[in-house]
């Protein structure tokens, strides 16, 4: 019965996604392709400096990203800096540097990795000038990116790759900002609270006192799922019943966040002019997600373990309404785009339940991925599957009639090595040096045994694959963690986007070759098979020994 | 230099940008949905807060303890879930447990609930269901399962001196199926359920 329902509910969601395919992909390619400017654009162009009409090569494209980047860490910084004097703040002090740089560049990162419970900790202001912000921009910068590649692959003989500031704003002002209006009244009908009212101190029905928590929240929300950001308005993210009050609401919050990486390989699909290689695109993501939220579901439904056993089921750290399916549904869908928000506690999960947040995110988040970044990302594995089927048969790889050549080949190897190596090496580092380990021992880690070394590794994947959901029991708010996540949330976010770039204006710089006999067909089931097992063969190779070490040597002893 | 020049111009056009998303995004857009929800929708909006005559007593999202100054349970009350939120229900620091399946305090903690319930309601440990023993991800869940709510009917009943059948009526009306029949799961929302309970007598 369980299980019926379960099903039902993802196949729900499939269905909702797949009615939006359409429309909201090829909507998303008529705002990166048009050539017209609505009245008040141009007016905000002129305020802002910019020239809609002028192309960008790649570096100055990346240029932009940069600037705008670093000018929002510096604004989002110095909000938190100045929170003491900022209206609607709480009365809460200002927050610490250490604190202030890692929830900068968390937020900007389109991350949302949270190393301080907000309950206590951020006022409105901060929420909505800072980090709601950011929750718009640093979607709106992924999908420009995307967009930028995309461009590389349907150009030909061209030194441009498009206009920065100009798909910044028609993401933000033409799909983020209307969506977010609409969602955020539909989530307010459910429950979500949408004031400015502080904390109301009440007399339970049993006499004690309880401080009910007001805020924006509504509004915040919305864009944390559209934007795949995930950052909680509360400690307790979308399980808090203020920000996600109901399972239909919850169902809701889901379908934002998948909806924009699950329509982009239409977009593709459009600007490349043959919608079956958007298909190709989507049916390995949509592969990767039903295997994934069936192992997961499965796993948690038949909640092995000292503690669920004991219990009755794998029910800590799950909310009542939800229930194991609901929860695993969210908790899947979170981790394989770079959202991050939880409506369950992952660190509660069952040992090896608790792997498989952590191997959606070791993925790459490709399936379907965040906003622009689960696009660009899978393209690039695209082209290292046609990489290596050339190798195969003994041809020159060619993608959509491009030349994969060294340069090619060599950015999208680069690609997939950086975030491994970030998390690879922030988890190393954290236990090799003397005066860290003792710290992450004795402050950090939350379980002891394995688990804890379970809770550091998937902090290291969650912020180098800018993904910002936890092993919620780790203390993160630590010198050492606060700037290796920082860093490793920049590196992660930056260091692809520079090389995605890069491929963009090589690809938009050849001409296309017509396709032959020895042409691979990048459209058909044989395919999306090589795609998939590329995709699993990288990260499997990668990870699986610190997996051993952790959540696997936990749910297997 | 026209490098530096172009650096300097790229990033006034940042910091331009910037300061107009905060504006539009960051301030006008939370106003704009602000007022359309407290205009139309301000029960919910301001927390779907819930009285007991006029008094307010609680918000009917946000889970409430029904214990004494000690944490033991008042038996005239329908229990909520264990809670990890400050010390228990604390609305102002929503949490989890963050325990993980191996933790020997978890272990211990769901073992020693397991004796507290069985005791209370006097029902066997194999009768208690897995959420009775468990603290939720917020820590501010409202809801129990229809079993839990269930298992307390004999000890309200009691307690408060009704008809055992009076009080598993009333209970069996407040199960809130899933959404639109299959979202969720069903729940009881305790504090509700303990505000007809108290009309009752």
């Amino acid at each position: 019965m369980d299980v019926l329902l379960g099903l039902l509910q993802a196949a729900t969601l499939v269905l909702i996604l797949a009615l939006l395919y359409r429309p909201l992909g090829d909507y998303m390619a008529h705002i990166y392709t048009s050539t017209k400017d609505w009245g008040v654009e141009r007016g905000l162009y002129r305020l802002v400096g910019v020239d809609p009409r002028s192309e960008q090569s790649w570096p100055a494209y990346l240029r932009g990203v940069l600037a705008f980047s670093v000018v929002g860490v510096i604004f989002v910084y110095v909000l938190q800096r100045a929170q003491a004097v900022l209206p609607y703040s709480l009365g809460l002090p200002a927050i610490p540097e250490g604190l202030s740089f890692n929830t900068a560049a968390s937020f900007v990162t389109n991350t949302n990795w949270q190393s301080y419970s907000p309950d206590i900790t951020m006022g409105y202001t901060v929420q909505l000038a800072g980090l709601a912000v950011q929750n718009f921009v640093s979607a709106a910068v992924g999908i420009a990116v995307a967009v930028a590649l995309v461009r590389g692959f349907a150009r030909r003989r061209s030194g441009t790759i498009g206009n920065f500031w100009v798909d910044l704003f028609r993401g933000s002002f033409r799909l983020l900002l209307p969506v977010a209006i609409v969602g955020a009244i539909i989530l307010i009908a459910g429950g979500v609270v949408q004031n400015f009212n502080g904390f109301t101190e009440i007399t339970t029905l049993a006499g004690n006192t309880q401080n009910l928590p007001g805020g924006p929240v509504a509004s915040q929300e919305v864009i944390k799922e559209f934007g795949t950001n995930g950052g909680g308005f509360f400690n307790a993210n979308s399980a808090h019943p203020f920000e996600n009050p109901t399972g239909w609401t919850n169902l809701f919050e889901i379908v934002l966040l998948l909806a924009i990486p699950f329509a982009l390989p239409r977009t593709f699909g459009k600007m490349v002019g043959s919608n079956k290689q958007g298909y190709a695109i989507l049916a390995t993501m949509a592969t990767l997600f039903v295997v994934s939220l069936v192992t997961l579901s499965a796993i948690e439904l038949n909640g092995a373990g000292t503690a669920p056993e004991l219990a009755g089921g794998a029910m800590e750290g799950k909310e009542q309404r939800y229930g194991i399916l609901t929860s695993t549904l969210f908790a899947t869908s979170t981790t394989l785009t770079s959202t991050g928000a939880v409506n369950s506690m992952h660190d509660s999960f069952t040992a090896l339940g608790g792997t498989m947040p952590m191997l959606n995110m070791m993925l790459g988040e490709v399936a379907p991925g965040g906003t622009g970044s689960g696009l660009y990302g899978m393209l690039v594995l695209a082209v290292i599957a046609v990489f290596i089927a050339g190798l195969l048969v003994g041809r020159t790889p060619e993608y959509l009639g491009k030349k994969i050549g060294p340069r090619e080949i060599k950015l999208a190897s680069l690609y997939i090595l950086v975030t491994p190596t970030l998390v690879l090496a922030g988890t190393a580092l954290s236990f090799a040096i003397p005066g860290v380990r003792e710290d992450v021992e004795a402050v950090s880690i939350w379980n002891p045994g394995v688990h804890g070394m379970s809770e550091v590794l998937y902090a290291f994947t969650s912020a180098a694959n800018n993904n910002g959901s936890a092993f919620a029991g780790l203390t993160a708010n630590t010198p050492w963690l606060n700037t290796a996540l920082g860093i490793a949330m920049l590196l992660g976010r930056f260091v692809p986007i520079v090389l995605v770039l890069a491929l963009a204006g090589s690809l938009a710089a050849q001409d296309k070759v017509p396709a032959t006999a020895g042409t691979l067909p990048t459209y058909r089931p044989q395919f999306v098979g090589l795609l998939v097992g590329v995709t699993v063969l990288v990260t499997a190779l990668t990870y699986f020994p610190v997996l051993t070490l952790g959540p696997l040597a936990e749910g297997l002893s | 230099m026209s490098t530096t020049r172009t650096a300097v111009r790229t990033h006034w056009v940042a910091i331009r940008a910037m300061l107009l998303f905060t504006l539009v995004l960051g301030v006008g857009y939370t106003l704009v949905v602000t007022g359309i929800g407290q205009l139309a929708l301000p029960a919910q909006a301001n927390g779907s807060v819930v009285r007991s005559g006029n008094e307010v007593v609680g918000s009917a999202l946000i889970g409430q303890s029904f214990t004494d100054a000690d944490g033991n349970p008042l038996p005239e009350w329908f229990q909520s879930r264990p809670s990890a939120a400050g010390d228990g229900y604390d609305a102002g620091a929503s949490s989890g447990s963050n325990w993980g399946p191996e933790n020997s305090d978890l272990i211990a903690a769901i073992e020693e609930r397991q004796a507290q319930i069985a005791e209370l309601e006097g029902v066997s440990v194999d009768e208690i269901p897995a959420d009775a023993v468990t603290a939720s991800a917020s820590g501010l869940d409202p809801h129990i399962s229809p079993e839990y709510a269930l298992l307390q009917v004999a000890r309200v009943a009691e307690a408060r001196g009704l008809e055992e059948s009076e009080v598993r009526e009333l209970v069996e009306s407040r199960i809130q199926a899933r959404d639109l029949g299959y979202l969720g799961e069903p729940t009881v929302n305790v504090l509700q359920l303990n505000l007809a309970l108290a009309e009752l007598g």
